[in-house]
């Protein structure tokens, strides 16, 4: 047998990023088999470690982790290139951004949970975009807007709680 | 969960997080009202034989009866709501649709020849019946 000439160096950064997108990929599968009333309206489980990452390891990781996971999500729920994959694409691609424009903000006020919902809205708002300008385009998808605005808040404030309690139990949990 | 485990998540609010907190839950509401709340009807359009026999403004109750074929059809008007109270029509479906509330809702007394419809607010129908 030849042996692979081409060799692809694994550093720590990989594994590292591959584990946790692992993490991410898994309660996004998790997830999909819990029934939503709405299509569209999701907790977005995953990104409890993509606001673990940010908060940890800081943007870079954190946009490789949600990428990952949204195209190796998609890859295991038989969603890639479907809309709900650039549904999830924009969603994701939105919250990056929001969160990296967010880095300024003053740790001491701000927590993950304020990242949180920031990432949550923007979400949103990329997805209704990308539905109207290309998916649905009339203004109809709109109508829904104050209901996927208020599971934001919701979700948004849940998924930052809780990526806030682990982020200070794994402070806690060094410090001694 | 008793009052210290909830005092532990309350440790990971910090003030700016309350404040962005405030402004989603504004957005949420703003959204609602602007999106939820713009049909709402502004007046009552009563026709009789295809023509506009009265528009009533539904700021106050009132009721019209309007005369038509078979008799005297009775519309009644509340504030933000308006129906067809009584028709001599055979099946009645106008008067059994109740009350309307909502922009472009119509109620057609056909055989009577008379109909109410509510106007105002977004127009997003050309016509809504139940």
């Amino acid at each position: 047998m030849t042996r692979s000439v081409t060799e692809l160096p694994v550093s720590a950064d990989d594994v590292r990023i591959a584990r946790l997108a692992a993490a991410a990929i898994a309660l996004t599968v998790a997830e999909a088999a819990i029934p939503m009333p709405l299509p569209g309206v999701k907790p977005g489980l995953a990104n409890i470690i993509t606001l673990v990452v940010l908060w940890r390891y800081g943007w870079r990781d954190a946009a490789w982790v949600s990428l990952l996971r949204v195209l190796a999500g998609s890859l295991l729920l038989g969603q890639f290139l479907a809309p709900g994959f650039f549904l999830s694409l924009t969603g994701s691609l939105a919250s990056l951004v929001v969160l990296g424009l967010a880095r300024p903000l003053p740790r001491r006020w701000f927590g993950p949970v304020s990242h949180s919902l920031l990432a949550a809205f923007a979400h949103i708002g990329g997805q209704l975009t990308i539905a109207r300008l290309w998916l649905v385009p009339h203004d109809g998808v709109f109508y829904l807007t104050p209901v996927f605005l208020g599971a934001a808040v919701v979700f948004g404030l849940c998924n930052g709680l809780i990526a806030a309690h682990l982020l200070a139990g794994e402070e806690t949990a060094r410090a001694p | 969960m008793d009052l210290a485990a909830l005092s532990a998540w309350r440790r990971h609010l910090l003030a700016g997080d309350l404040l962005v907190i405030g402004a989603g839950l504004a957005a949420t509401v703003a959204s609602f009202l602007l999106l939820w709340q713009g049909d709402r009807p502004e007046r009552a359009i009563v026709r009789a034989g295809g023509a506009i026999v009265a528009e009533l403004p539904l700021d106050a109750p009132r009721s019209l009866t309007v005369a038509g074929p078979l008799g005297e059809t009775r519309i009644e008007v509340e504030p933000g709501r308006a129906r067809v109270a009584a028709d001599p029509g055979p099946r009645q479906y106008c008067v059994r649709q109740g009350w309307l509330s909502r922009g472009g809702a119509v109620a057609i007394c056909a055989p009577n020849q008379v109909s109410l419809a509510l106007d105002g607010g977004g127009n997003s129908h050309d016509s809504l019946s139940y």
